[in-house]
Formats: structure tokens, sequence, C-alpha cells
């Protein structure tokens, strides 16, 4: 499938390298500008979404949660970062240097890399590969082994206890999330994510595919929160068995990196939760379409969207108590991998016989 | 090359060990656990103690008998106040005072509510300690409640220290009455929703239910008492086998559960906090009015002799053991504390389970390490 839809970061490359005329030069800003963009983006998405988490469990715990630096409190994680940033780096005696330190990079790459491939609006994606969606979950797994290396580099036992948990459940957990992002996959009939958010124009997956899209939804919320560390599924941080897990020996911008990438983890497991089930950008039922420009429109739907998803897992986080190991590995292979093959199964005879909608 | 043949049967796991504290969230407080781990099955648990030692049986020595009571309150401080009733009632015991009613009415309802606190506190921290954060802030917000009534009258939050050989310090706050009233139909009120939020929750009970064993014969045998005793269908209630204070004459249930595991033990909690809310409600209307205070003597010397009272704290049986020569100071004070006694049973019921697990039956034991190591 070609795309021959709007792409404006291409739209921007093109001007500094054609139209302006500084050709390779100009492509390289272009890049240059747009990694910004994203860099920037993850840092201001991080701490507002961090700021969010407290909120939320504030409100949850009868509190009121940081109100005090800035405007309710918006400015506080702000300063909790330039805290960390001064803060020294402090590491175990005979820590694997660079294993240790190799691993915060390697989250935050990965998280970045997968951050470039979702569309935020129409035109609004870095890197629109006809693979997008095989792309990000492929970059997400890359993920996994930040949490080994650190685990592994910090010469702790809590911490390797916990590299090795997170192993475990996210290796485990991403076939689930695969299986349940192919069910869509198969009724969109591309892997492009802007190809997957135009075919929901007339109405969004979770509609359209009815009982097989609500079971693969399901899946994919329980997935993606056990991907992304969070309660119930957040045994590689573990607090009451082991300190903080994977991170415990990281301290500073290190510990930092790990936190700020945790929280973009989810940001792109409700992008593309939404993305997938709900429309992307779209306006549900069309209701802003014409009303202005579209992109603009987009941005407020996502990222509406992406907010509600985002809320309805820092509900479970604070309201439900984390799985044992045994039991975490007992629900992935036992339960939603089965449910997830045959759910495919039952998805590619809906699809065959067109009893979707 | 030489050639090496790997057979699959000499692959072993290898055993290493963990240090679970003193410095752990776990613990709560400066407990060391020395693990032997295979993977995460725990094979092995040696408690290491005497990180929060502080001699409070040899400075008992050298304190005059009202001074002893202060000192208990830094035992398990949660359950300040029935520490120092069970020193008070060991001294008046031992020089056969007897004591005014109001005053058996007041440590009563002052002891359960105390035991409603802990408890209450307790469950707060079962759940962090199973990874569900939000319980610690509604346990805390009822706490608080308690804390306020207690404050009111004695002075103090956490360490009352209310009692002393013969009464109490100071007569009831004129809101006492009122406080009380308020706060037990809020707790009838919120504990269905603790059930909630908590206990009905589907991955709690899986967390739960199983896992600890203890065997009625087992706890017997390791002394284990007070809820984790009754957990496993122990009949050890001191409340009921030997009635101190008012406690004879209101009309309470002792909890039993005989799964003795770590779901009963949880369960046995919350029932004694509804429990403890009758015997409150028992006697918070009909205060008897005969003085706060029984006569003493300024310095109290008691008659040589050994004593010993018993009473049921938030965490069990507490014995106090007071061995005197007739002096102004004790010959020898032994406290015998329930957690001690039931550390002895995290030992048999952790075995083979996972370190999760094993923090689950840490919580449902309920240490508090300064009674363990006083």
């Amino acid at each position: 499938m070609i795309l021959t839809h709007i792409n404006y970061f291409a739209d921007l490359i093109n001007y500094f390298s054609n139209t302006l005329g500084w050709g390779f030069g100009g492509k390289i800003l272009g890049y240059v500008i747009i990694a910004l963009i994203y860099m920037t983006f993850f840092s201001v998405a991080g701490l507002l979404l961090v700021y969010l988490e407290r909120r939320v469990a504030a409100f949850f715990q009868l509190r009121l949660g940081p109100n005090r630096v800035g405007p309710w409190g918006l400015l506080q994680t702000i300063a909790d970062a330039l805290k960390l940033l001064t803060k020294e780096l402090f590491g175990t005696d005979r820590k694997d240097n660079l294993l240790y330190h190799s691993a915060y990079y390697i989250v935050i790459i990965a998280s970045l890399m997968a951050l470039s491939a979702i569309p935020f609006s129409k035109g609004l994606v870095a890197f629109d590969v006809n693979i997008g969606v095989f792309f990000i979950s492929a970059i997400s797994s890359v993920g996994v082994l930040s949490i080994l290396l650190g685990g592994w580099g910090s010469n702790n036992k809590y911490s390797m206890i916990g590299g090795m948990r997170s192993g475990l459940q996210m290796i485990s957990y991403e076939l689930s999330s695969g299986l349940a992002i192919l069910t869509i996959v198969l009724m969109a009939g591309t892997l492009s994510m802007t190809g997957i958010v135009e075919q929901q124009r007339d109405m969004i997956f979770l509609l359209k595919g009815h009982i097989p899209a609500l079971i693969a939804f399901i899946i994919f919320v329980i997935a993606g929160t056990a991907e992304s560390n969070r309660t119930p599924f957040d045994l590689p941080e573990g607090e009451a068995e082991l300190g903080a897990g994977y991170h415990t020996e990281y301290s500073g911008m290190g510990f930092a990196w790990f936190f700020l990438a945790e929280f973009i983890n989810m940001f792109i497991i409700s992008a593309v939760g939404v993305t997938l089930f709900f429309g992307g950008w779209l306006a549900p039922f069309g209701i802003t379409d014409g009303l202005g420009p579209e992109w603009a429109w987009g941005l407020f739907w996502f990222f509406l969207k992406v907010f509600l998803m985002i809320f309805l897992l820092m509900w479970f986080r604070w309201t439900f108590p984390r799985l044992r190991i045994d039991q975490l590995l007992t629900l992935e292979w036992k339960y939603l991998l089965p449910i997830g093959l045959l759910n495919i199964i039952i998805m590619a005879v809906f699809v065959y016989f067109g009893l979707i909608l | 090359m030489e050639q090496v043949t790997l057979n699959t049967a000499d692959l072993k796991s290898q055993e290493y060990f963990l240090n679970m504290g003193p410095q752990h969230p776990a613990t709560h407080g400066v407990l060391r656990l020395i693990l032997t781990l295979d993977g995460e099955v725990v094979k092995n648990i040696e408690p290491d103690l005497g990180y929060i030692h502080r001699s409070i049986e040899k400075q008992c020595e050298y304190e005059g008998y009202k001074q002893i009571i202060h000192l208990t309150d830094r035992m398990d401080y949660l359950s300040a106040h029935i520490n120092n009733e069970a020193v008070a009632l060991a001294i008046e015991q031992a020089l056969e005072i007897e004591v005014p009613e109001r005053v058996k009415v007041i440590r009563t309802i002052m002891g359960e509510l105390t035991r409603i606190a802990s408890h209450l506190l307790w469950w707060g921290v079962m759940g962090m300690d199973v990874g569900a954060l939000t319980t610690f802030m509604y346990a805390f917000r009822d706490r608080e409640m308690i804390n306020d009534i207690m404050e009111e009258t004695c002075g103090a939050r956490l360490t009352m220290s209310y009692s002393t050989p013969g009464g109490v310090m100071f007569d009831l706050h004129p809101n006492f009455q009122k406080r009380v009233k308020e706060f037990i139909p809020h707790l009838r009120k919120v504990i269905p929703k603790y059930d909630e939020l908590l206990t009905g929750n589907v991955i709690f009970q899986k967390r739960m239910k199983g896992v600890g064993y203890l065997s009625k014969e087992d706890a017997i045998s390791l002394g284990a008492s007070g809820p984790v005793a009754r957990g496993s269908g122990v009949h050890s209630d001191i409340r009921k086998i030997k009635p101190y204070s008012a406690l004879d004459k209101v009309d309470f249930k002792e909890i039993i559960y005989t799964e003795g595991d770590n779901l009963a033990r949880y369960k046995v909690r919350m029932d004694e906090m509804l429990e403890s809310l009758n015997i409150i409600e028992q006697l918070i209307d009909n205060i008897p009015d005969d003085g706060i205070q029984a006569k003493t003597k300024a310095l109290i010397k008691l008659p040589k002799g050994e004593f010993l009272q018993r009473v049921e704290t938030a965490r069990g049986d507490l014995g106090v053991y007071i061995v005197s020569d007739g002096k102004k100071n004790p010959y020898r004070v032994k406290f015998r504390s329930p957690g001690f006694s039931n550390l002895n049973a995290l030992i048999e019921m952790g075995k083979g389970h996972l370190i999760a697990d094993l923090v689950a039956i840490m919580s449902t034991l309920d240490f508090v390490v300064p009674d363990i190591d006083r």
C-alpha cells in the first residue's frame, strides 16, 4: 500500500532541502529540528504525566498532591527534575560500568523511537512507515534489554531479581499484546499506523469488530499494563519486596531517565491503544469535521483519548494489589495467550464472512 | 580440543543469601532476615535481632515502679496503652489495691481503642505490602480520629503513659464520650468499604488464600499468640481466658478462624475491630463515677515475691513478670512479648514460599520490631 497522505514533518524537511535549496544540509537541519521537537515532547510529557500521576494518586488517597510550586503545583515535577539533575551519581562498588550506564540510554532511545511512529494528528508523525504497528512492538521489546542490563549491571541482588522478573514478564506479555494488535490488523488489513487511523473514519474498530475487538482490547489493556511495569504488574519494582527493583542502585539522572521512560511507555501503550481501538486522532462521530484545521482538532482528540486511557491505567495502579510472579505467568500462559489465539481465529472467521459491522 | 559432555542431571541452581533488612521496607523497622534463596524460593529464614535493642528490661531495674510504665510505651508502641495497663495491673496485683470501677472501665475503653488503632494501621500496611498503596491513607484517616480522642484526654497521641499504679493520670476529657460515639458508627460504615477495596479483590484473595499455613499444633508449640494463634484455631484470647479490668462485665466473642493461612489471620483482625467496637459500645454509656485514682503511696515499694500479669495486646499475649526484693525498684522485670514468639512462626511458615509471599506473611504477623527486640 502506497501512502500518499500529508505529512507535515516530511514537508518541513522538503522545505529546507528543496524550497530553500539547502540540499543535504537542509535535510539534516530538518531532522535535527524534528528530533528536538520529539525530545522536548518526551521530557515535557514525561514531567506532566508524573505530575498527573501524583495528582490522581492524591485524589484517590484523600490527599491534595503537589499544589505549592507554580499554579496548581504544575512546576513541582520540574523542580524535582532540577533537583535530580544536581544530584551525585552514586552507584554500587564493582558495578559493571558499561552495562550499568548503557541501561538508561537504551531505555530512552527505545521509548523515543517508539514515540516517533505514533500519529499524533493528521500528518503529524515523524516516522510514517508502512509497518508502524510492528515497528512499535519491536522497539518496545528493546526496552526490556535496558531493565535486564540495569538489573544485572548494578551488582545488587535485589536489582538482579527485579531485572529477571521483568525479563520474564515483558517477554511473556509481549506475546499477548502482539496477538491483540494482530487481531486489529486482521480487520484493518494494514500495519501502517496512519492507515489504521484512516480506516476508522466511519466507525472506530472497537465498535466495528464488536466481540473479538472488545476481547482484544481487554487483553491489550492487561498486557499493556504489564509491559509498562505498573501495578498490578509492577513486580520488577515491587517496592515492598525489592526496594526499588532494577533501579535500586541508580541515583540522580540515572534514576530520572528510568522514571521518565516508564511514564513515556505508559503514554505509548495508551497511544497505541487509542490508535488501534478508538480511532486515534479522529473526532468521535466526526463532530468537529470542517470546524477548522483538521490537524489541530486531531491533536485535541488524540490527547483527550490518550488522557482517558492513561487515567484508566492510573486507576488500576492505585486500587489493585500486586500479583505474585507465578500468578503473573499463569495469567499470561494459561489464560491470556490461549484466549488471544482463539480470539484471532474468531476475528479471522468474522472478517472472512464479513460479520464485522 | 577436549569434548565436554553436559549432563543435565548435574545442572543445579545455586542457592544464595540475601540480606532482607535491617533497612528494608517490608520489615517495618530494623529487623534483619538472612534468607537462603533458590531463585525466588525461600529455603531458609534466619532472623537476626538486636538492631533496636534498648535494654528496656535492664533499665526497669534502675527505675521506680511508676517510671517503668513510661518505658513500656516504647516496646510495642502501637498498643502503648495496653502495655501501660499491664504494668499497672501487675503492680496493683502485688500491692493488692482495688482500683475504682471508673478506672477499670476507662482502661478497657482506651485499650480497645488502641487495639482498633493498631489494627487499622496494620490494615493499611498490609495493603502496601501486597502492592495496594491506597489502603494506607484510608487507614490513617480513620486512625487519626482515635489519635485525636487520645490526645484530648491523655495529651499524647501514640505513647500515652495514661495508666498509673492505682488509676489513671487524668480524668476523661468532657468531649470523650461524644467523640467515641461519633467514631463507632463511622468505623462501622467504613469497614465494609475496606472490604470492597481490598478484601474482596480477586488478586488479594489469590495472594492470601492458602499462603503461610500455620497448623494448630505448630501455633501452640511455637508459642504464637494473638490473631496469629486465633487464625490457626487456638483459643488464646487473654481477655477471655483471664479477664482483667472491666472485661469480665462485657459480652464479646473471641474471633477464631481455623484455616491457619494469611486470609484467616487477616479476617481475625478485621473482625476483631468490629468486636472491639462492641465492647466500647457496651461501656461508653455507663462509665461509673467513683474517682480515677486509688490511694497509693508516693514511693511505691512492692512486697517480696514474684508477680505475673498477662494482657491481650493488639499483637497477642503480653506477660509482665516482676520479681521484687522489697526495694523501691524491681529486682528483675521480664516482658513476654507476643512479637518475639510470633517471629518463630515466620520461620515455619515462610519456607518454600516466594519472596513476595514472605512479605505478605510477615505482614499478617503484624510485627512491631521494638516489641521483638525491646
